[in-house]
């Protein structure tokens, strides 16, 4: 039977150390929504959600009091857009009426966020991928949920760098269009090498073709409770290190176990995956860089960080692994700039640049997350950038991802705020030098060669 | 049959498990088991029982222990089993 002292770690880890389930994401399938007729398929597209997902608030509330655990997000990503609105778009503007179904459909069942207004373009763009793509800077601003992802690259495909290119311009006018916010629309825009179709975390999370009608997805977080177990074996070597992250993570991930299940079971919609995530906040405590410096390190950013990420990252899905019986989506250390304070801080003390958060990419679960670079950089520059973290993706058969604000009007040294578990940035520098004619030579790049394994 | 942990941290003080157990008596709740430690002063305490006959809901219960737990000076919680023995047990 349980104890005591087991019932009173779950509530510490609770109330002191933010362990929270980050969020309870509904995939839903638009495919049936599909139709030659742009008023039709509006409004299929806001009925299957509006009906698949009443009760989704509701049940995440539920669960949240019946187990006294916080459930942060109730989200929900749908079926790639630019697959869903195809036949019935003829221009930009079509694909904009379909960002504005999606949000008033996440409006009307009460979801702060809503994924999928997406393409998959890692090979090539159809005429619908490339309309939605240039359609997102407009669609992102006149909407408040809505949030978007294009996939450029993948380990079997090679990179397109046709795509990567378009979406250096598409990076900076979504910036430019919402500058008064301080280009705060990039933070509802990714860009992906090899995304996953079950990932629950937004900005990226879609509904991939794959999948079944409807489908619960849930990303657990708990940076600070690994902090916390971590401080009681100071001075430990790595094996100890090692075990601790690894119990730690299998306790979190049962949790989010639970909820999936619960959800799953109250809504009548199969679970789909956990994904085994240390997602920071900027609540002071819940943060991945935070861990890097109780692990040994004055600051992230430091040398040894790569291997402090890398062995992190390992034994978060070590010990997550055996506590849900399906887990996906990105799974790892998120190293977001803006929602971890440890890492803002890093940044401000100088530890921390746009070159080593490369490096750190190459082992943590995802990419170049949240950080705010000069709002004069060229379009070229901001697709260099992409190239890169798109070719590490691809030859290390990882996802990859690249959630850049550029910060128009704000130099090195300024920062951007964008408020809540967003949190805020300092604009880091870039390098200066140009990659403009290497960008530009169109095409793509083929797929790398340990990608042949048929 | 399905099992809800209540736990009360507070400050220690007279009549706590009275007040607790008079609250759940008045709703038909079943306390199937009881310990309780103080650990520097501070009332640490955990109860096991049996919701099946209430006529509340669930988060009911929970607020209300919860608006107890305010008037007597301590932190009451109500959670279902489960979180605990997914955690702890394999």
């Amino acid at each position: 039977m349980i104890n005591l002292f087991e019932v009173a770690e779950t509530n510490e880890m609770i109330a002191k150390e933010n362990l929270d389930v980050r969020t309870i994401t509904l995939g839903i399938s638009l495919l049936d929504c599909i139709d030659g007729d742009l008023k039709k398929v509006n409004e299929q597209v806001y009925e299957k959600i509006t009906k698949t997902a009443k009760d989704l608030v509701k049940t995440g509330e539920t669960i949240e009091k019946e187990f006294g655990i916080p459930i942060v997000n109730k989200r929900i990503s749908v079926t790639p857009m630019a697959l869903v609105g195809g036949a019935a778009s003829r221009s930009s503007e079509d694909f904009e009426t379909l960002a504005k179904t999606m949000d008033r459909a996440a409006q009307a069942v009460g979801v702060n966020l809503i994924g999928g207004y997406s393409a998959l373009v890692s090979k090539g763009m159809t005429k619908a991928d490339e309309m939605l793509i240039r359609s997102i800077p407009r669609a992102l601003h006149a909407t408040k949920r809505v949030c978007s992802s294009v996939n450029l690259a993948s380990t079997k495909t090679g990179i397109n760098m046709d795509a990567v290119r378009l979406m250096g311009d598409i990076i900076k006018e979504t910036a430019t269009i919402s500058k008064d916010q301080d280009s705060a629309d990039c933070m509802k825009l990714v860009v992906f090498c090899n995304a996953p179709d079950d990932n629950p975390f937004m900005a990226g999370a879609f509904h991939g073709v794959t999948e079944a009608d409807a489908v619960i997805n849930v990303g657990v977080s708990g940076p600070g409770v690994v902090k916390t177990a971590l401080q009681k074996v100071r001075g430990e070597d790595f094996e100890v290190l090692c075990e601790t992250i690894k119990k730690t993570a299998f306790k979190v991930t049962r949790v989010g176990q639970l909820v999936a299940q619960e959800a799953s079971r109250m809504l009548g919609i199969p679970f789909g995956i956990v994904d085994l995530s240390l997602a920071p906040t900027p609540a002071i405590g819940d943060s991945v860089a935070d861990i890097l410096c109780e692990i040994g390190l004055e600051y992230a950013g430091a040398p040894g960080t790569t291997a402090a990420l890398a062995l992190l990252n390992d034994q978060v899905k070590k010990g997550g692994v055996m506590a849900s019986s399906y887990v996906g989506g990105l799974s790892g250390a998120f190293i977001p700039v803006s929602e971890d304070q440890g890492m803002i801080d890093a940044v401000a003390a100088g530890a921390l640049t746009l070159e080593k958060l490369e490096a750190m990419t190459c082992v943590c679960s995802v990419g170049l997350d949240m950080l705010a670079v000069p709002g004069d950089i060229p379009n070229t520059t901001i697709a260099g950038i992409i190239a890169d973290e798109m070719a590490i993706g691809m030859v290390n058969q990882k996802t990859t991802a690249v959630r850049l604000i550029p910060a128009i009007g704000k130099a090195v040294g300024e920062k951007v705020e964008f408020g809540g578990l967003f949190g805020y940035a300092p604009v880091m520098p870039v390098n200066g030098f140009s990659c403009e004619a290497f960008v530009n030579r169109g095409g793509r790049i083929p797929a790398p060669i340990h990608s042949f394994k048929n | 049959m399905k099992k809800t942990i209540i736990t009360v941290v507070g400050k220690d003080t007279v009549g706590i498990i009275a007040r607790v157990c008079t609250y759940l008596a008045d709703n038909r709740i079943n306390i199937l088991d009881i310990s309780q430690t103080i650990v520097q002063g501070f009332f640490n305490m955990m109860m096991i029982v049996d919701t099946n006959l209430t006529d509340k809901d669930f988060g009911v219960i929970v607020d209300e222990l919860n608006a107890l737990g305010k008037e007597i000076g301590v932190d009451i919680k109500c959670q279902k089993e489960e979180i605990f023995d997914q955690m702890h047990r394999i």
